[in-house]
């Protein structure tokens, strides 16, 4: 109950945030951090419940930036209809990778994820109607009332769209469905003699997963009022939702949160500051310094020094 | 008796080397029946291609009247077929309750309410219900084995394998262990068990099978097995 | 697309050698991966990192492939270091090593590759030397000299390795690890430090592989990205494990993106590899001579 009370809250807060005259730039910064906390609560569900490695982000992200793309070209749909579509589109994506590499060991799955990238790049780079290599600009429609401008309006959707999202999460993990997947997780073949349907429990993660990112991506093209392949398909997405579950904490669903924040806010101020560059430098030997020393992320270092404190 | 599992003519090769050669078996409704053989004779492999962790390549097995060789391990166990590993298998992020619940959710389906009431009733039988919240991971060698068992009974099964439950056990031990199997079998399951500890499959057993490089090679009573020159060669080498 | 026969046979000899090219490409992670069974998504950043150090040495005027060459035995340390690393960290422990370990070497994979952006900027990186720039002329047909270096180390190192692990007493305790840890274990023999010598092996080969792609084209950092498709479809159509199986994957990466560089243009060849790899997963995972 202390969660649904929190998430009005918090949905009710971002609404009056974006009715405030708070400076525009925050809109655009929080945006982007809202993006990634969806993208990490969506791999967790995959990589920290069931233990695949998905380093694909950009495809399911990117899937739901184009399908949104289609839509808007072709029928002037309207955003809610982009983003059904997105999410439809990431889950179609992650079925098909799952039902191809799910029954093979996690590595085979992580590169087929990888592949999964290029390919779709490959595809939209020679895909005329949505720009190919140079990309497409998009006309954003007026922005619907009481909104001042769409960037706020965007910032809404992406905070009401992680409160959904992480609602998902917490739903699976505190099921038999999240039950199931610790089991297959920590042995799949136990998992399998205590009955599990193993299979069908990663696709249905896969799914969800995908179907997140995808949703998370719909938006996308009318913040940047553009779109091409290589920025959508960058590997870069990866390393921000990998690396935001895993410092964050894998074992629930707080610790992409707090690791997508984290990120997030170091990305605004280091790529400003220092380059962009150095933004993924520094996550990078983040993830390698919480892999080895503290794989239960920031969460288990709070978990420990809760016990150590008592 | 009625027939419970036939196996018929399996065979499973690994690459070039062959695992299991033409093995069949009948086993009869509330059985106790024993599987030995030397290490490596391909005890562990007949049990998982009965369980569904490997498929066999040719020949058939054939549970309660219904062919399963082509189904998935997770339905073998929804039928009734349940197996403990040799090598404790615990879901290790979990506490041992915890561990209990997913048999109980998965292949009961009870609600988690339920399913708790239930596995504190095995752990209670067993003696692990003081260890209920200790993460699983962190327990001793005897309860780890004493959970494989647990999680299998909790399936509910018709038939359960008991994979070399006892190995590295103390005599006490031991005896606690082959009590469970006792009164699970009382109670109307079948039981088949792989064991090196000899007097715990004398005890057991009605009858005894032995394998040796994936064939078998003796099938009887346990104290004509024992007695047998190819069992005995089996163990000790030519 | 304009199709001819003398097209077909030029994008075929390209592709031969091309294929060689990626099959000793690969070789180091048919050992590092395929044997060893290491996530190793960081082996196309090594190789890319060979690249840049042949570039620095060969800039003194050295030859790029015995630049590559001197570097061997730098890199054999280099791998040694990471392979006892990602065992001290990862595979001692069991559990979640899986997602760890993969983890693990993706980051190290980015903070290669930023690490290069940082010291050498985005821009593409060449050698010069003889072969480098000229072509032999067959007929018709005009072979890039490079490419027929490339096709000549390329075939050496994989037969060397080939011979190294079939023939040799360490190199045959590699493939013994790979196939029974603990059978070895019982003979005597100590796993981790044949794994962590394999695994130097492997990286050392890449300071190589490296060089060669630095010949056989120019070279900018994230070029790594796309030779994780390249490398992981090789190794995965070969069979974990396969020697042999690597050069005749690599030949037929190569051949295939030949031809579709040739009838399609340059716009779909990076995609060949990783849908090869796809299919290759869904049909066949195992590969043509998998363990």
């Amino acid at each position: 109950m202390r969660f649904w009370i929190c998430a009005a809250v918090l949905a009710a807060a971002s609404l009056g945030l974006a009715l405030s005259p708070v400076n525009e730039y925050f809109f655009y910064a929080a945006y982007v951090v809202l993006t990634f906390v969806v993208l990490a609560t969506a791999w967790n569900i995959l990589g920290g419940y069931a233990g695949y490695v998905n380093f694909g982000t950009p495809a399911f992200f990117g899937i739901g930036a184009y399908a949104a793309t289609v839509l808007f070209k072709s029928l002037g749909a309207p955003l809610a209809v982009q983003i059904a579509a997105g999410a439809l589109m990431g889950g179609l994506l992650g079925f098909g990778v799952g039902m191809l590499t799910l029954r093979l060991r996690g590595i085979f799955f992580a590169i087929a994820t990888v592949a999964v990238v290029f390919i779709m790049e490959t595809l939209m780079i020679n895909w005329r109607y949505v720009g190919g290599a140079t990309g497409l600009q998009l006309l954003r429609p007026e922005v619907i009332a009481p909104f001042e401008n769409y960037i706020r309006m965007l910032f809404v959707v992406m905070a009401w769209m992680g409160i959904a999202g992480v609602a998902i999460a917490r739903y699976v993990q505190d099921s038999w469905i999240g039950r199931g997947l610790r089991a297959l997780r920590d042995s799949e073949e136990a998992a399998e003699a205590c009955g599990v349907p193993t299979l069908k429990l990663k696709l249905f993660a896969c799914t969800v997963m995908g179907g997140l990112m995808g949703a998370a991506g719909a938006p996308m093209p009318m913040y940047l009022s553009f779109i091409e392949p290589a920025s959508t398909f960058n590997l870069n997405y990866t390393i921000g939702a990998l690396g935001g579950a895993i410092i964050g904490g894998m074992s629930h669903w707080l610790g992409p949160i707090i690791g997508a924040l984290l990120l997030g806010s170091l990305q605004q101020i280091v790529t400003v500051t220092i380059s962009g560059e150095v933004n993924v430098l520094i996550v990078g030997v983040l993830l390698v310094l919480f892999v080895v020393l503290a794989p239960e992320g920031i969460l288990g270092l709070f978990k420990k020094w809760l016990r150590f404190s008592r | 008796m009625a027939s419970l599992l036939q196996v018929k003519n399996v065979s499973k090769h690994f690459g070039g080397f062959t695992a299991l050669s033409e093995v069949s078996l009948d086993i009869a409704q509330g059985e106790r029946f024993g599987l030995i053989g030397p290490n490596g004779s391909g005890k562990t492999t007949l049990i998982n291609c009965i369980s569904g962790t490997l498929r066999n390549e040719t020949g058939s097995i054939v549970f309660e009247g219904r062919e399963v060789s082509r189904l998935p391990a997770y339905q073998r166990t929804r039928l009734g077929i349940a197996r403990s590993f040799q090598v404790p298998r615990p879901f290790a992020s979990m506490s041992v309750l915890d561990n209990l619940l997913v048999p109980y959710e998965y292949v009961e389906h009870l609600k988690e309410a339920d399913a708790g009431k239930q596995a504190m009733d095995i752990l209670q039988r067993i003696g692990l219900a003081a260890k209920a919240q200790a993460q699983s991971n962190q327990l001793s060698q005897v309860e780890l084995r004493k959970l494989e068992l647990a999680r299998a009974m909790a399936a509910r099964p018709r038939l359960l394998i008991s994979d070399e439950a006892m190995a590295g056990l103390s005599g006490a031990e031991v005896d606690e262990v082959l009590k469970i199997l006792f009164d699970l079998n009382a109670s109307g399951i079948t039981v088949i068990m792989i064991e090196h500890i000899m007097q715990a499959v004398m005890r057991f057993s009605q009858r005894v099978v032995c394998l040796d490089a994936g064939k078998i090679i003796c099938e009887g009573a346990p104290t004509e097995i024992v007695k047998n020159a190819d069992v005995q060669r089996a163990y000790l080498g030519a | 697309m304009f199709f001819s026969f003398e097209l077909l046979l030029e994008a075929l000899m390209f592709g031969v050698l091309l294929g060689c090219f990626y099959a000793a490409v690969s070789i180091g992670l048919s050992v590092s991966f395929g044997l060893l069974d290491v996530p190793h998504v960081a082996h196309p950043a090594i190789m890319v990192l060979g690249s840049y150090a042949t570039y620095m040495v060969a800039a003194q005027g050295l030859d790029p492939i015995l630049s590559g060459v001197l570097l061997m035995p730098v890199f054999f340390v280099l791998g040694v270091l990471v392979y006892r690393f990602y065992y001290e960290s990862f595979e001692r422990r069991g559990t979640e090593a899986g997602v760890r370990g993969l983890a693990f070497f993706f980051g190290l994979a980015f903070i290669i590759e930023i690490g290069l952006i940082l010291v050498f900027g985005v821009d593409q990186r060449t050698v010069e030397a003889a072969y480098i720039g000229e072509s032999l002329e067959l007929g018709e047909y005009r072979i890039p000299y490079r490419m027929l270096v490339a096709f000549g180390v390329a075939l050496v190192l994989t037969a060397s390795l080939t011979i190294y692990l079939s023939k040799t007493f360490t190199g045959r305790a590699i493939k013994a690890v790979a196939q029974d840890e603990p059978a070895l274990r019982l003979m005597g023999a100590n796993p981790v430090r044949i794994k962590q010598w394999a695994f130097g092996i492997a990286t050392g080969v890449s300071a190589l592989a490296g060089a060669l792609l630095i010949i056989v084209g120019p070279v900018e950092p994230a070029i790594d990205r796309l030779y994780i498709g390249r490398t992981f479809c090789i190794v995965v159509l070969a069979g974990l494990g396969s020697m042999t199986g690597t050069l005749a994957a690599g030949l037929i990466l190569g051949i295939a993106e030949s031809m579709v560089l040739m009838f399609f243009g340059a716009s779909w060849a990076p995609a060949v590899a990783f849908g090869l790899l796809l299919l290759v997963l869904g049909v066949r995972p195992q590969g043509l001579f998998g363990r």
